[in-house]
């Protein structure tokens, strides 16, 4: 058989291995609310512990979420969760954080400017380039509709 | 002319492949093959401070190794030849600097370890040189952060992503010496049959070892005791498999790839197998060419296959052009 690009892809289809979508999603829902309960578990510390209004206590639970998480990718272990956790541990705040803290560390061999502080966002920028610009949309939306 | 058929080289004196050094990184070195490598490092660094750094100390310790471990001194080489998956193949040009060498440097992604061979080959048989240095390797590290994303990044690789050999292999090819020669070279034709998934590297590979393996099989009859592909993995392996299988010429029960070789599959989850320049090359070094030596096989056919990716390219929706070079070679 001759192959070309059309029936080539049918080929490839057929013999790679389909990824395990129904266990991903389990693991995802499980790390997930685990990383979720976690943050109303620091959150209802901060207000019955520290006296402190919920409406900060959300935030400052959030802040304490990200240092978590910067201190597991530093050590080496947020990739680990990932590889369970997968979207789980991407999607929360905490994905987030390991998303910027993985390239700061993977490129400070190139240096602090031109390595680190270059590099930083490299897989945060467009999140935050695409998150910036709706914000933008949605607040002349609002000031116009609103 | 030396040229057989449309494709192959064929070497009419002697080039022997005298010995091979091979230098392992730690997850190899828990694999099926771990009695039979040279050199196993634990440590990813080797106590350098960065990965590109512990690569080319790869490169450049498996030379030295060699070389004291034959009496060979610098001026008994006349050429380096070696490549790496690197941008501006780094690992090879560094280790060339620091060995002091003549040097040839080569870009065929993972195909490099044969095309080297092959290069080499060609010289020697040609008169120009006696002693040849062939010389690849990859780093896991060094390779995950160019071609994909940062080590401590949390996600999931998919079932049919490779994992990239740490490892290193250096050949002396020469004109004179005892053992397995080589025979046969053919350096193959670029095939894509419009593969986009950077994560599928083995299909995109595929048709090009395809390609290569029956044009060298057609072009010089040899009927072969082993047909082993470069890092193809499990994969690429059955599509290949699948290939011949439909032109009525079952290669089956004589063929294995190294990505397949080198790991242990399923308790070393390294998902669809091994692959960088290292995968064939090591495993040349350690296994194959020792099957060879202990006369287990007598004609040998070993392909290292290529995917010549590029990030940037891919960006801009490029597919991955593969190809394969094949080496025949003979006890």
């Amino acid at each position: 058989m001759k192959y070309d690009k059309e029936n080539y892809k049918q080929v490839v289809d057929e013999y790679t291995p389909k990824n395990k979508i129904l266990k991903n999603c389990v693991w995802a829902f499980i790390f997930g609310g685990i990383i979720c309960l976690l943050g109303e578990i620091i959150k209802n510390i901060f207000v019955s512990g520290f006296n402190i209004p919920e409406n900060d206590a959300g935030p400052m639970s959030s802040v304490v979420l990200i240092a978590l998480s910067a201190l597991f990718t530093g050590l080496g272990w947020y990739d680990k969760l990932g590889k369970v956790g997968g979207a789980g541990t991407v999607v929360p705040i905490t994905g987030f954080a390991n998303s910027v803290v993985s390239p700061a560390l993977e490129y400070k061999r190139e240096g602090l400017v031109l390595g680190t502080a270059a590099n930083i966002f490299k897989l945060a920028g467009p999140v935050l380039v695409y998150g910036y610009l709706s914000a933008f949309i949605v607040g002349i939306l609002s000031l116009i509709f609103g | 002319m030396k040229k057989v058929g449309k494709q192959t080289f064929n070497i009419k004196g002697d080039v022997f492949i005298n010995d091979i050094f091979t230098i392992v990184g730690k997850k190899e070195g828990e694999g099926p093959l771990k009695d039979n490598f040279d050199l196993i490092v634990e440590d990813d660094l080797w106590g350098e401070d960065t990965w590109e750094k512990c690569e080319l100390k790869f490169q450049k310790e498996a030379v030295k190794h060699l070389m004291d471990r034959n009496g060979l001194s610098k001026d008994g080489i006349d050429l380096l030849i070696s490549g790496d998956l690197l941008n501006q193949i780094a690992s090879s040009s560094f280790a060339a600097r620091d060995l002091q060498l003549p040097y040839v440097g080569v870009y065929g992604a993972c195909s490099t370890m044969a095309l080297t061979l092959g290069l080499g080959a060609l010289i020697i048989d040609g008169g120009f040189a006696d002693n040849i240095m062939c010389v690849t390797s990859s780093h896991f590290c060094s390779a995950e952060r160019q071609y994909r994303l940062p080590l401590e990044m949390g996600g999931q690789r998919h079932m049919s992503a490779q994992w990239t050999v740490t490892g290193s292999a250096a050949v002396w090819l020469s004109k004179s010496g005892q053992g397995p020669r080589i025979k046969n070279v053919t350096f193959g034709k670029i095939t894509d049959l419009g593969v986009k998934d950077a994560n599928n590297m083995g299909a995109a590979m595929a048709p090009a070892a395809y390609d290569s393996l029956k044009q060298h099989m057609d072009d010089t009859g040899i009927d072969y005791d082993l047909i082993v592909t470069g890092d193809l993995g499990t994969v690429g392996k059955s599509i290949v498999n699948k290939m011949f299988n439909e032109n009525g010429k079952s290669i089956e029960d004589k063929y294995d790839d190294c990505g397949t070789i080198i790991y242990d599959i399923e308790k070393q989850d390294v998902h669809a197998g091994g692959s960088g320049c290292g995968c064939s090359a090591t495993v040349l070094g350690a296994f194959l060419y020792k099957k060879l030596l202990n006369n287990e096989i007598n004609k040998l056919l070993f392909t290292s296959t290529g995917a010549l990716h590029s990030p940037t390219a891919t960006l801009q929706g490029e597919s991955i052009p593969g190809i394969a070079h094949c080496i025949g070679i003979e006890m």
